[in-house]
């Protein structure tokens, strides 16, 4: 096992959360995408704290720190996403255009 | 503080060694609270000042029971201070940094020592019983509580002058007992004339006090410190330096600037106008404060002008001996001839001022200061006498007085025990310290200051003069017949009772220095200036030849005035005789220095300047306000040219701009959050790219 497969696992997963928050019409998708980018990043993180074999391991740590903000963000996306369909019956992120200029 | 206790401890060790002793006894009390909250003294009546100004007519007594409470308090503490230093000897300096520029420290001080705690205890007590009695001399009046706002100003002004450690807080002091004076003069202002006298009050003392700033700017900058312990310290070390090279003109400058406070021949013109104030006013100025600034600061300068090595103020004492004595006497003269009652003790203050500044031209420190602490009682309560009588008939005029003995005795009483006590009978206060004035002067004149003779004549005139004009006023207003309309009757008991009080201190207050009993006043006074070398003169026993002669003169002064003005008061042929051609008139006309005064200076300045001041206000101060204005008119038009187009036209070019800018970039937000992120992402990896090529 070395460095490069987790990174190629981790540019795939990158990639498709990108594909997913730029295309996907569902708010709650685009905020799973956001996850899987976010899990991504993780695996950057655990493995280059592996890789560079650091006494610290600081690159765990901060991984944990990043999970815990990311399930605190998703609770705040999905109660204003939740909040967002109440008021006008849709999740549509193409129907949420009020900043057009 | 430590520098100067040492260092007056040194001088007065060197002085007993000179003069064998007598010159002032070592101070017991250099530190201490009694002595570092001294400062109360000067802040608590200033501090009444203002709450009476602001919340004085809301209280029960319309300010009255703050003012004569702050006075009271002064009065308390200058007694305790007064016998400690009698007993025990007090010597204390404080100091509060005001400001500092570089090495010039301006500061804020209290002294006490022997000179300014008997300052203290004057006002203190002298004030606090006219205080007390104008309660109900001003009772009615529609600016009652503003007079006390005045009175207490102006008793708060004098207690910041005797406090000064230094010449810039003693101007200080200067100006608000001058300021305070010119509102209590002018206090019935409905009648122009009073109106006048404050003015002329200003003006005489503005210019006396611009002689004294320039004393004091002289002093200060020869010596590099206004404080009055360095120039002292500059003259007790005898050094030729700056302030001996201007030392004549500083200290004749300075001279300049006692006299008109001091009321001195021929600054002396504002005093007998002050009258027009209300008599408590006239009572406390004459008394203890404003008057007896001017001797104060004579005495307070005493070692520069007693100037034992000839090279300072020496030289002026000339001039100020003969300025006390033709004050003293020509003033005394005219007091002869004034029918107003405050009129005749107007000049009769002028003349007995004279008598102190005298003493210190003749080098008397002792002697003047005591004849001030004297008179200041004596004077207070013939004051208050004459307000009593003149709150009975209503009229200043003596022609409205007479036979009033037997309806005012308390007034009548305490007036002759105030009369014997200011024309110097033996045991009253004012013997003593008129016979120690005119011992030391004779002194003077017999240790080389020649001219001190000739006034020594003048001096003893003046004791009949004294004699001759203060019964004059006793018999036309206590004796004969009531001349007067109204129906007079004895002033309540809150006149009465300062009255008596005053009373006991016109009697004891010479007992504190009896030539060859006891001299304690000497010591008291004496702890801050050791006295040196000629001039202050302690006789062991009385100068009897002075003595009699002085007292003979009295006696002859009141039976002749008792014999003009009671035995005759039928016929009025003695009087008649009295009015002497030319001399009666000149005397009558103030020697006509008021006339000359207004046709010398006041008119010819006045007149001038007023018609100058008026065209050169029509026209130059005039068109340069019209020229500013027309000028300012142009200016804008061309000012609302360029608004209109050059300013209007950056700033609407510059929102056109703004706006056809966004209407073009307005495009690229769509609203869309997906397309944001996209675009996001794109710059990412624009960066990205740049890092990895760069």
């Amino acid at each position: 096992m070395t460095l490069i497969q987790f990174l190629i696992v981790a540019t795939a997963l990158f990639s498709f959360g990108l594909y997913g928050v730029i295309t996907r019409k569902n708010a709650v998708l685009v905020l799973a995408s956001v996850e899987l980018m976010l899990a991504a990043v993780n695996i950057n993180l655990v493995a280059f704290d592996v890789y560079l074999d650091d006494p610290l391991n600081s690159g765990q740590i901060f991984t944990l720190f990043t999970i815990a903000l990311a399930a605190a963000e998703v609770g705040i996306g999905i109660a204003i996403i939740l909040m967002i369909y109440r008021n006008r019956q849709s999740a549509d992120v193409d129907d949420l255009d009020l900043m057009k200029g | 503080m430590l520098p100067l206790a040492t260092f007056a401890q040194q001088l007065i060790l060197a002085t007993e060694e000179t003069t064998g002793g007598h010159s002032g006894i070592e101070p017991g009390i250099t530190s201490g609270a009694l002595v570092e909250w001294a400062w109360l003294i000067v802040v608590v009546p200033l501090v009444a000042t203002f709450l009476i100004l602001f919340f004085g007519k809301k209280l029960p007594m319309k300010g009255w029971e703050l003012a004569v409470g702050s006075i009271g308090f002064v009065g308390v503490y200058g007694t305790i201070l007064f016998i400690l230093n009698a007993t025990e000897g007090i010597l204390y300096e404080g100091h509060l940094e005001v400001a500092k520029m570089g090495d010039f420290i301006i500061e804020w001080g209290w002294m006490v020592d022997g000179l300014s705690i008997m300052m203290y205890f004057l006002v203190g007590v002298v004030g606090t019983l006219v205080f007390v009695y104008a309660k109900s001399y001003m009772d009615g009046d529609i600016r009652f509580t503003w007079f006390f706002v005045s009175f207490s100003l102006f008793a708060g002004g004098m207690l910041v002058l005797v406090s000064a450690p230094n010449f810039l807080q003693l101007i200080v002091g200067w100006e608000l007992v001058g300021v305070s004076s010119y509102l209590l003069i002018g206090h019935y202002w409905e009648d122009f004339e009073n109106v006048d006298a404050g003015n002329k009050a200003f003006m005489v003392n503005k210019v006396a006090d611009a002689a004294l700033f320039i004393g004091a700017i002289i002093m200060a900058v020869s010596v590099g410190s206004f404080s009055f312990n360095d120039i002292i310290d500059v003259v007790m070390h005898g050094e030729a330096g700056p302030l001996s090279q201007f030392g004549f003109w500083a200290g004749l400058a300075v001279f300049i600037g006692a006299m008109g406070k001091s009321a001195q021949f021929p600054l002396h013109v504002w005093l007998p106008d002050a009258m027009a104030g209300p008599t408590p006013v006239s009572a406390l100025m004459h008394a203890a404060t404003m008057v007896t600034a001017g001797v104060y600061l004579l005495g307070r300068l005493f070692p520069f002008y007693l100037d034992v090595g000839g090279m300072f103020g020496g030289d002026v004492r000339n001039i100020i001996i003969v300025i006390g004595g033709l004050t003293l006497f020509l003033m005394g003269l005219v007091a002869i001839v004034q029918d107003d009652i405050k009129k005749v003790l107007a000049y009769s203050t002028v003349s007995q001022l004279g008598y102190m500044v005298a003493a210190m031209g003749a080098g008397a420190y002792t002697a003047g200061l005591f004849h001030l602490f004297t008179h200041a009682f004596f004077k207070a309560l013939l004051f208050l006498g004459a307000g009593s009588l003149i709150h009975a008939v209503h009229s200043n005029d003596m022609s409205d007085m007479g036979g009033l003995r037997k309806k005012m005795p308390a007034t009548f009483w305490t007036f002759i025990l105030g009369t014997l006590a200011l024309v110097a009978v033996f045991p009253f206060a004012g013997f003593f310290s008129k016979d120690e004035i005119l011992a030391s002067i004779k002194y003077a004149g017999g240790s080389g200051q020649d001219v001190a003779n000739s006034i020594l004549i003048l001096g003893l005139l003046g004791s009949f003069i004294t004699a001759f004009y203060m019964v004059r006023v006793i018999a036309l207003t206590f004796f004969g017949e009531y001349k007067g309309a109204a129906h007079p009757h004895e002033s309540p008991k809150l006149m009465t009772y300062p009255l008596i009080v005053l009373a006991f201190f016109a009697v004891t207050a010479g007992w504190v220095n009896i030539p060859g009993v006891y001299t304690g006043f000497t010591e008291w006074v004496a702890t801050r200036v050791p006295l040196v070398g000629m001039g202050d003169h302690h006789a062991e026993g009385f100068d009897w030849p002075v003595v009699l002669v002085s007292s003979g003169l009295v006696l002859v002064g009141v039976v002749i005035a008792w014999m003009i003005y009671n035995k005759d008061a039928e016929t009025n042929a003695a009087r008649d005789w009295f009015r002497i051609p030319v001399l009666w008139p000149l005397l009558e006309n103030k020697y006509f220095i008021d006339d000359l005064y207004m046709s010398g200076v006041v008119r010819p300045v006045m007149g001038p300047i007023a018609s100058t001041v008026l065209w050169f206000d029509m026209n130059v101060v005039d068109g340069i306000v019209n020229g500013a204005g027309a000028a300012g008119k142009v200016l804008s038009k061309g000012v609302l040219v360029i608004d209109d187009n050059v300013v209007d036209g950056v700033f609407n070019a510059s929102g056109a701009v703004t706006g056809a800018s966004g209407s073009v970039l307005r495009r690229s937000f769509t609203g869309r959050v997906q397309q944001y992120a996209a675009f996001g992402f794109v710059g990412v990896i624009v960066i990205v790219v740049l890092f990895v090529i760069i």
